[in-house]
């Protein structure tokens, strides 16, 4: 049985105000060069509706994980709002923790501690006894293709796919209202890439959780989501389903979608930022 | 109230078990570090013992027992505010180093109940590292505590302990504002409270501009307590006069170093330093 909205530990708000909703947000960095600045997110508004996947789909430096830290309470935008399950990320920072988890790119663990001990303590984080996070944990991590005797191994000897179903399983295991996955299949094989997407879809059909997933894998974007934001150079600059995207853009898929509205083919706007000096 | 009181007592018991986990997964450095609090204060207490050698006087065989316990007081007592201090200062570096820090602020986790978790997970690994300490030194050396007010001794190192754990707070703002100098800043903190606070030597013998510093130092109270409790048998109300300074640094360090993290905390969200390295 996994950790779940359907058992959530904290009474969501009654409200029926969407999952997410951000308008207008700003974010600007100190540039690598004195005096200049960056805007890595540019005045992007969304709405993240509850029961949905919304993939946000962007390159490299396009802003995508920015955003996810503004939306997790990590980052605080420099203009603009950002309400989860109506309430607002800055004045209602404890009450929005509550109701949401995120999945980074990297694993993110204490590395000598074993998969158990980093899920217990964070499960303990969000309230929940070690006993019942035992349970959860061998739960979620055996649906994830983890066998249990590697569950007690210090983290840093597990793969880095392990590592990363591992961090989904911290997610899951806090049963957040509202999963923030950014980049969650980046670097995976393709049997663990598979195996977190056939995951991260079971829970939405099983369990109705509401996810903002960031990906650069067009497939994925496909596979996954209900609903697709396309970011480039921090603004959101076209937003649908697949099908709204290909027809109002004009393409036969994303891939042709994406290149239109950025010019470039996704994997060139990857190189592009990762040869940025 | 109770209940919710239960509730931030599991929260911050989420840090001490996780810093007894660190220790046993860390065991073999935890072994370096006892083995190097053993050796360094022995070396101290050595000096001690050499003074009638060092000096060519004749030195009478009771002075010498004092002037080593004159010494391994301090030694020791300053390894574990020592421990308290740098455990806390090194929350955010720590948390950087290993890749954790956005999971344990992004956490439901009120910032009083991460640190007080943190502070008292911090204590006991200070009290296992200056216990054992404290055992070995008495294997090789004679000490003389028949005179030891322990419960005296052991009230000064906890109000000493509150006090150092606001200054721990207060430091472990500097990784938040300098990623990447912010650490060496908080260590530099700690030598200068060990220079002026009497670890070694009584304050008097420091020039007079350090001496003004170590009025403000909570060490120098706590030390100069635990000598008289332990070395003279003193009671708690003929120390009170050492007291209540290290007290009052401690209520005021705590709450504003509480305040200070919060505000650090603010900035690192509002221009990314939270995360990043460098």
């Amino acid at each position: 049985m996994l950790a779940t909205r359907d058992a959530p530990r904290h009474a969501a708000p009654l409200t029926r105000e969407p999952a997410l909703a951000a308008r207008g947000v700003v974010k600007t960095f100190r540039g690598r060069t004195r005096g200049t600045t960056v805007r890595a997110v540019d005045d992007v508004s969304l709405v993240v509706r509850r029961g949905e996947i919304y993939g946000l789909l962007g390159a490299n430096g396009s802003g995508k994980s920015t955003l996810i830290r503004v939306f997790s309470t990590l980052l605080e935008p420099d203009a603009g709002q950002v309400r989860i399950f109506g309430l607002d990320v800055r004045s209602d920072e404890l009450a929005v923790k509550r109701l949401i988890n995120r999945v980074s790119v990297e694993a993110s663990f204490f590395k000598k501690l074993s998969a158990m001990e980093n899920l217990v303590y964070a499960g303990r984080l969000y309230g929940v006894s070690a006993a019942d996070a035992r349970v959860k944990v061998s739960g979620i991590l055996g649906r994830l293709g983890i066998a249990a005797d590697r569950f007690d191994e210090p983290l840093e000897k597990l793969s880095r796919g392990m590592q990363q179903k591992v961090a989904i399983a911290r997610a899951f295991l806090t049963a957040p209202m509202l999963l923030l996955l950014d980049e969650p299949t980046t670097g995976l094989d393709i049997r663990s890439k598979r195996e977190v997407q056939t995951f991260v879809r079971d829970l939405r059909d099983e369990h109705d959780a509401t996810i903002l997933l960031t990906t650069h894998d067009l497939d994925e974007a496909a596979r996954l989501a209900d609903r697709i934001g396309i970011l480039h150079g921090g603004r959101l600059v076209a937003e649908g389903t697949t099908e709204e995207l290909t027809a109002t853009v004009g393409g036969r898929d994303l891939e042709e979608v994406f290149m239109t509205l950025t010019g470039r083919r996704l994997e060139e706007a990857d190189q592009v930022e990762e040869a940025r000096p | 109230m109770i209940w919710e009181m239960r509730a931030q007592g599991g929260l911050a018991y989420a840090f001490v078990e996780r810093q007894v986990a660190l220790m046993r997964r860390y065991w073999l450095w935890e072994l370096v570090w006892v083995v190097y609090s053993i050796t360094t204060s022995l070396a101290v207490a050595y000096i001690g013992l050499a003074a009638p050698v060092i000096t060519g006087q004749q030195v009478d065989a009771a002075v010498t027992s004092r002037f080593v316990l004159y010494l391994l007081v301090g030694t020791i007592a300053w390894r574990f505010l020592g421990i308290v201090f740098e455990d806390i200062a090194e929350i955010i570096a720590w948390e950087r180093w290993e890749g954790t820090i956005e999971y344990t602020f992004m956490a439901p986790v009120p910032r009083l109940t991460h640190l007080l978790g943190m502070a008292i997970g911090t204590i006991v690994r200070a009290a296992v590292i200056s216990v054992s300490v404290l055992f070995a030194v008495m294997l090789f050396i004679p000490v003389d505590l028949s005179h030891a007010n322990a419960v005296s001794a052991l009230a000064l190192l906890g109000v000493g302990t509150l006090a150092f754990i606001g200054l721990g707070i207060a430091s472990a703002c500097f990784p938040l504002l300098w990623t990447e100098k912010g650490l060496q800043m908080a260590y530099i903190v700690q030598a200068l409270v060990l220079l002026v606070s009497g670890v070694y030597y009584p304050t008097t013998v420091l020039p007079e501009w350090l001496q003004a510093l170590s009025v403000i130092s909570p060490a120098t109270y706590v030390i100069e307590g635990m000598r008289r409790a332990l070395m003279d048998g003193a009671d708690l109300a003929s120390l009170w006069p050492l007291v209540w300074p290290a007290l009052l640094v401690g209520a005021i360090s705590i709450p504003l170093g509480l305040r200070l993290f919060v505000a650090a905390e603010r900035y690192a969200k509002r221009t990314g330093r939270l995360k990043r390295s460098g």
